[in-house]
């Protein structure tokens, strides 16, 4: 379980795999912030609430990020601890838990413009899921 | 379909490659590369993406690829495609994210002596008064609702008229510096609040304020029509709409998922999501596209501003001999409404040009006066090592590409593969060795932007001019660069 980076010319990518669809989006938003910066440095001090709705479970992913991305650009939010509490007929509820970017203190490796639908998947697997997400750079 | 890169392409002549269309394509593509950049992007999707774009429904002319072409999402990046207003779509992904990302370039009274022993200076005090690289954002430009509601309708004029820049620089922007038709009002909340804070910032990745010299002149006549002359110093400032576009574009391809499937259009590929143009989806796209274009004209237009401050502080002398004026400022995310001649009769389209800027021929009515007889100027950025072009327009390109043309050099690596190439190395100090010096926000921007991870942008400029869609009339070298 876990994610591998898709190196790509231009924007990067994930590959995410998981036990089920709650911890595929979890995983994939812990990668997340471990591109923009270091996981390590980060302290859970907040949480915000989050709810987003798509059509189906690629949409809901990319809103999902696409959020998190945003309550990072807007409130300087970095985030490290995430929960799904429910999932499902078009609408994701979930938390995420973090804190305000400390200029001195945390690092930003990689700024993320958007998160995309370009080859976007969410799949179920014999052994779980698996996702696959591109990143505007 | 997208593990399938076979595409089968014939060679009309040594700079075009026609992509013929089978099965459900409504159109040819054409791509203009040279042999060699054929081999190179054959490994890509983006020759594939043309192909996609050619399925759409009322596209008019061929599909077609620049020698800059490279994978986009949906739409290749270098792409153009012309829509009929009344068959055709609209598509976000035909745009980009960064809707209106664009250049403008600066020309100058000034000699490339005059500055050559205060670069140092003058790069450190442009970084100082110009906010760049992740999540900059200005403080001490405050917009309260009407303001900014304004700078969305107005763009460049807004800020003209409240004191950042001149009357006359209106004239040489691409549209006048306002895409008409904007709708604030279709503007999400949170594209209003990425937006707020970024005005007047650089923004990250390869976006850049660059000082430089004219080092070559390939056209004499047209060169002084621009004004340019050897050893002359220019500026060019490369950015767009920041969060505030993305957010745009973010809002509406959720939309066109929905309204592809409503109309039921048939997509190759999900990321080419679109509404037909006249349809209330689209024409919703087009009016908040131009509210983002029109964030990005402002923002060109303050940074152009603070850029003649730093200029006139550090030297010391005034707008008089400092002479800082607009050349020309180009978009090359952007769909557009224009007139173009189409098997022999005029015909309004809906032009998406993605990394790709426009190239009007002499005498077209949308170029300013000072420029009917040059054509319109093209603006084509290359790395931060290189160099850049100054170009024009052309007939060629009025007949064949819908008056469109390259938009800059495109990646060869990505930026993992950047950062390895330049492992160990100092890449601030081996650009000041070459003259150039550099200030980055990080280091990791300047590492992954290093001259190998881009085409040459002189191989890139040599095909649009051999293929006659644009003619080279200069050369510009950097001698200072400030990257987002």
């Amino acid at each position: 379980m876990g994610y591998e980076l898709i190196d790509h010319t231009g924007d990067l990518g994930l590959k995410i795999r998981s036990v089920d669809l709650k911890s595929l989006f979890c995983e994939a938003a812990t990668a997340l912030f471990d591109v923009i910066s270091d996981l390590d440095l980060i302290e859970v001090r907040e949480e915000r609430e989050i709810s987003v709705v798509g059509m189906d479970n690629e949409e809901l992913l990319v809103a999902w990020l696409n959020e998190l991305l945003y309550l990072h650009e807007v409130e300087r939010l970095l985030f490290r601890d995430f929960k799904i509490i429910e999932i499902g007929e078009g609408k994701l509820k979930g938390t995420a838990g973090g804190e305000a970017l400390r200029e001195e203190y945390h690092i930003i490796k990689t700024a993320i413009k958007a998160v995309t639908y370009h080859q976007l998947e969410v799949r179920k697997e014999n052994d779980g899921w698996s996702g696959r997400i591109i990143f505007d750079i | 379909m997208w593990e399938d890169l076979s595409v089968r392409i014939e060679k009309v002549d040594d700079y075009r490659w026609r992509i013929p269309r089978e099965g459900k394509m409504r159109t040819d593509g054409m791509v203009y590369l040279d042999e060699r950049m054929l081999n190179q992007i054959r490994q890509e999707q983006s020759l594939l993406q043309v192909k996609n774009v050619a399925h759409l429904p009322g596209i008019v002319g061929n599909s077609l690829g620049m020698p800059d072409i490279h994978w986009g999402y949906g739409f290749p990046i270098g792409g153009v495609a012309a829509f009929d207003l009344k068959k055709g779509i609209i598509s976000p992904g035909g745009v980009g994210y960064d809707i209106n990302c664009g250049v403008r370039l600066l020309r100058s009274g000034v000699e490339r002596s005059e500055i050559r022993t205060r670069i140092k200076e003058i790069v450190d005090a442009l970084f100082r008064n110009i906010p760049a690289g992740v999540g900059s954002r200005r403080k001490d430009l405050k917009l309260d609702e009407a303001q900014y509601r304004k700078v969305l309708l107005k763009g460049a004029e807004w800020a003209v008229k409240q004191g950042y820049g001149l009357g006359e620089d209106l004239e040489h922007i691409e549209e006048k510096g306002c895409i008409p038709g904007a709708d604030p009002d279709l503007i999400s909340q949170k594209a209003y609040e990425r937006g707020r804070a970024q005005l007047g910032t650089l923004g990250s990745g390869n976006h850049f304020v660059e000082v430089g010299y004219v080092a070559e002149i390939y056209d004499q006549a047209l060169a002084s029509a621009l004004g340019l002359s050897l050893d002359q110093v220019t500026v060019i400032v490369h950015t767009g709409s920041r969060g505030f576009g993305h957010q745009v574009c973010d809002d509406y391809i959720r939309v066109m998922l929905r309204a592809a499937e409503k109309y039921g259009i048939e997509l190759p590929d999900k990321q080419l999501c679109c509404a037909p143009i006249q349809s209330p989806e689209g024409e919703n796209y087009l009016a908040a596209m131009a509210c983002a274009a029109n964030f990005a004209f402002t923002n060109r237009q303050l940074i152009t501003h603070w850029i003649r401050e730093t200029f006139e502080q550090v030297m010391e002398i005034g707008p008089g001999k400092l002479q800082l004026q607009l050349v020309y400022d180009v978009c090359h995310n952007i769909a557009k409404i224009e007139t173009h001649e189409v098997e022999g009769r005029k015909q309004r389209v809906c032009v998406h040009r993605k990394g790709a800027t426009r190239s009007f021929a002499p005498n077209h009515p949308d170029i300013p006066a000072a420029y009917k007889k040059t054509g319109q100027p093209v603006l084509i950025p290359g790395d931060m090592g290189r160099c850049s072009y100054v170009l024009v327009g052309s007939q060629r390109a009025m007949r064949e590409t819908f008056g469109s043309t390259c938009h800059g050099a495109g990646r060869v690596m990505s930026r993992h593969q950047a950062k390895k190439a330049a492992r160990g190395r100092a890449v601030a100090r081996e650009l000041e060795d070459r003259g150039i010096y550099v200030r980055g926000a990080s280091v990791a921007t300047l590492v992954e932007e290093i001259s190998e991870a881009y085409k040459d942008v002189s191989d890139v400029v040599e095909v649009v001019h051999a293929a006659g869609i644009s003619k080279k009339v200069a050369k510009l070298k950097p001698m200072g660069v400030i990257k987002g």
